[in-house]
């Protein structure tokens, strides 16, 4: 089995996000890390392959983004990804979330997986979409939200909450999955694995090799337009007590509550 | 074309809330543009002609029935895409949840159409729909425009008011649908399953909350030691996290997923906020949040914050609670 994570470099929780007002794009420069859900994914196909209930040949980490992406593929390889391919292209600058998962799909053809896993959102843009555009255009079978995932033969079987309770849900391969961070726990690199991280393959491919149509993708490919920022409505904001002395704060909040008839 | 299509959830004979709150907003903003709304479901026997042109009480013309699996997005891409290349829509919307997120990215890369998800609001502007979406935390409103012959737009769940009008009964078409190899290959094997116990925490007055900050399972008791210490209608509910993580049952989850919930109080204990969670509290009347992350999301739409250490802080606030009570 062949499995692909397609991973995302995504600024750091720690920085001040903004949009860039000359362009409307997210401004991703500064502190940039491997988007958090996506550790979730790759740690599913570690435990895939350390489950030996299929033989897993090789685990690629995908991602598509300038060129300080390649930060977020050596971080995936030290989690256990065995190489990476990177899908940079200036031509793909200002692709919405249907171009974007299109040029993924076009860079997951070349690679044929058995299984494509991603993670459940990205940390900056709040998207949950991506892997259902690129299960489309892959024309496979997908399910996103998985907390649970068992590989039978040649399907999974899936557990998830949706609108109802958990669904428990049979998917064959191959197929996409975007998993909940609640599948499980991943585990840190070792620093080996960080030290010899860079010496793993990297391929890099243009759109051009691997089959994008430069009219779908980018700016100009792109059916929606975002624009237009502004703040939202003001809330005043809410009082904040510091804990230092643990009694006077809980004196505070009885006040605060009888104040407002709410014991 | 100026009408739009909707996706009506639907689980043993009943339509989901969002889902007829995205029938509304089709409606009014279709009228705004000169079109009209439909209404697509997809399931069993249950979707009975009744049933269905039931839906023209929420502002649905047409309802398109699909006979299908349940439950799953991609036999619902099939049967949307079928109804747009019929009827030329120009707009399709979801009232949010898991499924109408899937649908709308599925239904985007199909028909090649923008997409934009998280939207809170919906106007009409030159004869064109115009959605609007929080980012970055919320801390800004983006505005989407689409080009194309079709645009999606999916709601943050109750981002959309559920408005019936008098009388109205909509005509149901039913759609015949050749599903594409790949709907057919992920199969509903269990539907709705509810795990733990049953406890109702929509009808509270005073909601104590439980987030992973709690730290492990046995730590929920802090929070139901507080919950009865107030007594009267009052209970515990619990984030995703850690409802997945099988620490409290799902019955009593918030968010996006889970149930909504506008007690008097709300009081969140080790619960960061994410914008999953907001979505299912934020109408509570008074918000207090206790977190040890002072730069927890949850203290920017809190009444009262208190940035401190819950296990110190729970138990004496209990005491305290029961004092003022006895007093």
């Amino acid at each position: 089995m062949k499995i692909c994570v397609l991973v995302k470099e995504v600024p750091d929780a720690a920085v001040e996000k903004r949009i860039d007002p000359s362009t409307g794009r997210m401004d991703r420069s500064g502190e940039k890390n491997l988007n958090p859900y996506d550790t979730h994914a790759i740690e599913a196909a570690m435990q895939i392959r350390e489950g030996g209930s299929v033989q897993v040949d090789e685990i690629v980490a995908v991602t598509m983004g300038p060129e300080s992406a390649v930060r977020a593929l050596h971080k995936s390889v030290s989690l256990g990804a065995d190489r990476s391919l990177h899908l940079t292209d200036p031509a793909l600058a200002g692709s919405d979330v249907a171009a974007t998962g299109y040029a993924l799909s076009k860079a997951l053809e070349k690679e044929q997986p058995d299984l494509v896993l991603l993670g459940q959102q990205s940390d900056d843009g709040e998207c949950y979409t991506i892997g259902a555009v690129v299960a489309d255009h892959l024309k496979m079978p997908s399910l996103t939200q998985v907390i649970k995932m068992d590989v039978d033969g040649g399907s999974l079987r899936c557990e998830r909450q949706a609108e109802y309770g958990y669904d428990t849900v049979q998917v064959e391969l191959p197929a996409v999955i975007s998993v909940g961070d609640a599948i499980n726990e991943p585990r840190y690199p070792s620093l080996k694995a960080i030290m010899g991280a860079k010496k793993k393959p990297l391929e890099t491919v243009s759109t051009g090799e691997v089959g994008i149509e430069s009219g779908l993708v980018g700016e100009e490919g792109s059916r929606v337009q975002c624009g237009d920022f502004h703040d939202p409505p003001a809330k005043a904001p809410g009082q904040i007590i510091e804990d230092e002395d643990t009694n006077e704060t809980v004196e505070k909040i009885v006040a605060w509550l009888d104040e407002r008839k709410l014991i | 074309m100026p009408d739009v299509l909707t996706y009506v959830l639907h689980f043993e004979g009943a339509f989901n809330k969002n889902s007829l709150g995205a029938v509304s907003e089709g409606a009014a903003r279709a009228e705004e543009i000169g079109g009209q709304c439909h209404a697509l479901v997809l399931g069993g026997d249950d979707l009975t002609d009744e049933l269905c042109s039931s839906l023209g009480a929420y502002g649905a013309t047409k309802v398109f029935r699909a006979r299908g699996p349940e439950g799953l997005a991609q036999p619902v891409i099939d049967a949307m895409a079928k109804a747009i290349d019929d009827q030329g829509h120009g707009y399709a919307l979801f009232g949010g949840g898991l499924l109408g997120f899937e649908i709308g990215a599925g239904l985007a890369a199909r028909k090649q159409a923008g997409v934009t998800m998280e939207v809170t609001s919906v106007r009409a502007e030159d004869g064109k729909l115009v959605a609007e979406r929080p980012i970055l935390q919320d801390s800004q409103i983006s505005v989407s425009r689409y080009r194309g012959d079709l645009g999606i737009i999916i709601g943050r769940i109750n981002a959309f008011e559920v408005v019936s009008r008098d009388g109205g009964s909509a005509e149901v078409v039913d759609l015949d649908i050749e599903y594409s190899s790949w709907s057919t290959q992920a199969s509903m094997v269990q539907r709705g399953e509810q795990r733990g116990a049953d406890v109702d925490i929509e009808g509270a007055d005073v909601l104590v909350a439980g987030g992973r900050g709690l730290g492990q399972a046995e730590n929920f008791k802090l929070a139901e030691d507080l919950a009865s210490a107030f007594g009267g209608n009052t209970a515990v509910a619990a984030t995703r996290a850690v409802v997945d993580a099988g620490w409290y049952p799902y019955a009593a989850q918030i968010g996006q997923t889970g149930k909504t919930v506008a007690p008097k109080l709300y009081l969140a204990a080790g619960i960061s906020g994410a914008i999953q969670h907001k979505v299912g509290m934020q109408s509570s009347e008074n918000i207090v949040a206790i977190n040890k992350d002072a730069n927890a999301p949850i203290f920017e739409f809190s009444d009262l914050g208190i940035v401190g250490d819950l296990n110190k802080i729970l138990p004496k606030l209990t005491e305290a609670i029961k004092d003022r009570k006895g007093s």
